[in-house]
């Protein structure tokens, strides 16, 4: 009955003849499935704007800040300043060369920098290489600092994109030299960064250069610790406690002290952020399938309506010789097909809003390249052909077993 | 063609049983045509609905064409009222989106019958109900009296034995009636068994032979020459 090509152009002939109907049980499903690939989209692009904010600095570290005790311990007295310098660096890097990567330097100052007439205050960051990997650095003219200029002590800097549009006005800023914190440097790169304006307002230096020109000291402010990628966020915790451990009797300080040192792993917002991710991925799904839900009740009525609206048809038909299976069948693939067509032009329709809206809403609404991949969509468009053929079945079913007699009844 | 023997038929309603057709005795030979007459209540719509197979019975028999008709499934009847029987109905009973020939040609669509011969077939009944012009019409676009030819030529488009026709004038005007009667008359005579249920005294006339009906008794059976 269902391949049979009469019984199709019989269903064509009840559509055509019968537009509003078909019109209004299409529509129903083309919009149910429309706003669930919308909304699940927008979902998607909420959860990438998201994923963005989070992206900005190498995941993997943890950082190590120097501050001040807090307690006496072993003969030191409290509100000791703690710091690091470039024995402490190497002998950390020696003691966990297993589970560490790199061990970044950064020392930060502020300083007035100065290019022909122009000049404005930035913050300068003296750095080792491995910086640029831990803070996600795009270089987009020249190079970054390397080993060279480490060891070197050459005054080479590179600057942010914002400090260039700043003081060179977009002449070539490579190769030129500027002048801050009482000394002369040679522009060797210019970088952007996701962070935002203010990490592209930023310059960076050799701290070995640093170090020299400042009273040849060897102080390092914060380390930035590199682990290896492939270790799991208990076993970048199980290292933290270890470096701290570690640093803490290195530094006499007393390791029931709260101060001394900070550190912080970037595991740990991650772990967070992953976790918010997946309230926002449920927050998304529960309102995918509220559409859904709705969309299929919405189908349900529909049929409802429909097959009560024939249900004198359906008795004449009966009088006339037709078998209770051929009026279900009749109506189950009417309603089949109807759902099936307008459930794909939703689809389509949808898709394609979610393509033309690409990023227009990322700046306001934080919903970046919205999307749904087709699995999900397919999965969604044969839910609702499934419950649109299961609301159209129980009704049919009801009229095929309806006595003729009643359906024809006069009043 | 129509043998039926201690017909009993009631309707539950709640708690009462209404008993409606009381030990009905009916015989109906192949090319009459009956007329089947009763105030309302008298159970001559109940009996042809019987015989129609359109519901069913609590005792006694009925065969039609040889046929024992009882018990039977919906698939069946929807079988024998297809293969046995045509329809007409006071109301017309047609498919308002379906055009005149459309319509005439759906019990042919249930027999499984080709769509182009399904064509052939209702263009021939559509002629011989005189209404040929009006093929592609809707039956919101024709007359009652049109209407209720188209119904005719749909319940004889199937071939059936025995046409049942449930007040086929009553919706119509004298004129009209006389008109579809005349048109029954003729089919009649061209060996068609018959019946048709009315409460019309000029219309039973045109019979050959009335069947009074008075609460689920025949009354009365008069041949008429």
């Amino acid at each position: 009955m269902i391949f049979n090509k009469d019984s199709w152009k019989e269903i064509f002939d009840t559509i055509k003849k019968n537009k509003l109907r078909t019109f209004l049980s299409g529509f129903t499903v083309a919009m149910g499935i429309f706003i669930f690939i919308i909304l699940f989209g927008f979902g998607n692009g909420l959860q990438n704007s998201f994923a963005k904010f989070f992206t900005d600095d190498q995941i993997n570290t943890i950082r190590i800040y120097p501050s001040s005790t807090s307690l006496p311990y072993r003969g030191y007295a409290s509100n000791r300043r703690i710091e690091f310098t470039n024995q402490d660096l190497i002998e950390i890097k020696e003691n966990f060369k297993l589970e560490v990567e790199d061990i970044v330097v950064r020392n930060t100052r502020f300083n007035q920098i100065k290019y022909k007439e122009k000049s404005n205050n930035y913050q300068v960051r003296a750095v080792s290489p491995g910086h640029k990997e831990a803070e996600v650095t795009i270089i987009m003219k020249g190079r970054y600092l390397n080993e060279g200029d480490m060891t070197k002590k050459k005054k080479h800097i590179v600057i942010g994109r914002l400090v260039e549009q700043d003081l060179f006005d977009g002449k070539k800023a490579i190769g030129e030299y500027i002048f801050g914190n009482g000394h002369s440097w040679r522009v060797v790169g210019v970088f952007q960064d996701e962070g935002g304006d203010r990490e592209e307002r930023t310059l960076y230096v050799p701290y070995t250069t640093l170090q020299e020109i400042e009273k040849k000291n060897d102080k390092i402010e914060q380390m930035i610790v590199v682990y290896n990628s492939n270790m799991t966020y208990d076993q970048s915790v199980i290292l933290e406690n270890k470096l701290e451990h570690y640093i803490k009797e290195k530094k006499f300080i007393s390791p029931d002290d709260n101060r001394g040192i900070y550190i912080s792993n970037t595991g740990e917002e991650i772990e967070n952020s992953q976790n918010f991710a997946s309230v926002l991925q449920m927050i998304v799904s529960f309102i995918g399938i509220g559409t859904l839900i709705a969309g299929i009740i919405g189908i349900s009525n529909i049929m409802v309506f429909v097959v009560k609206e024939r249900t004198k048809e359906l008795g004449i038909r009966k009088a006339i010789g037709a078998t209770p299976k051929s009026i279900i069948t009749m109506i189950l693939q009417e309603s089949i097909f109807i759902t099936t067509i307008s459930g794909y032009a939703g689809l389509i329709l949808a898709m394609i809003v979610l393509k033309l809206i690409g990023n227009n809403l990322e700046e306001k609404y934080f919903i970046s390249n919205p999307y749904i991949d087709t699995g999900n969509a397919l999965m969604a468009t044969l839910i609702l052909i499934f419950f649109g053929a299961l609301a159209g079945y129980l009704p049919a079913r009801k009229a095929a077993k309806i006595k003729p007699i009643i359906a024809l009844r006069d009043k | 063609m129509i043998e039926i023997k201690k017909l009993n038929k009631s309707y539950v309603i709640g708690k009462n049983s209404l008993h409606v057709l009381k030990g009905i005795d009916l015989k109906i030979n192949e090319g009459e045509l009956v007329a089947i007459m009763g105030s309302s209540g008298s159970g001559k719509s109940t009996l042809l609905n019987i015989i129609g197979i359109l519901d069913n019975y609590e005792s006694g028999s009925y065969t039609l064409d040889n046929v024992p008709i009882k018990n039977l499934n919906e698939t069946k009847a929807a079988k024998y009222r297809n293969q046995f029987l045509g329809f007409v109905f006071q109301s017309f009973n047609l498919i308002n989106y379906k055009t005149a020939l459309e319509n005439i040609a759906l019990p042919l669509y249930y027999q499984g019958i080709s769509r182009k011969k399904r064509q052939s077939i209702a263009l021939e009944y559509l002629g011989k109900v005189g209404l040929t012009a009006w093929a592609d019409h809707l039956p919101s676009e024709l007359s009652g009296g049109q209407n209720q030819r188209i119904a005719i030529a749909r319940a004889l488009a199937s071939q059936p034995k025995v046409l049942l026709a449930d007040e086929p004038t009553g919706a119509l005007d004298s004129q009209t009636s006389e008109e579809v009667m005349g048109l029954i008359k003729k089919i009649n005579k061209e060996g068609k068994t018959i019946l048709v249920v009315t409460h019309e005294h000029e219309i039973a006339n045109m019979c050959n032979r009335i069947i009074t009906l008075k609460d689920g008794i025949i009354m009365t059976d008069v041949k008429i020459k």
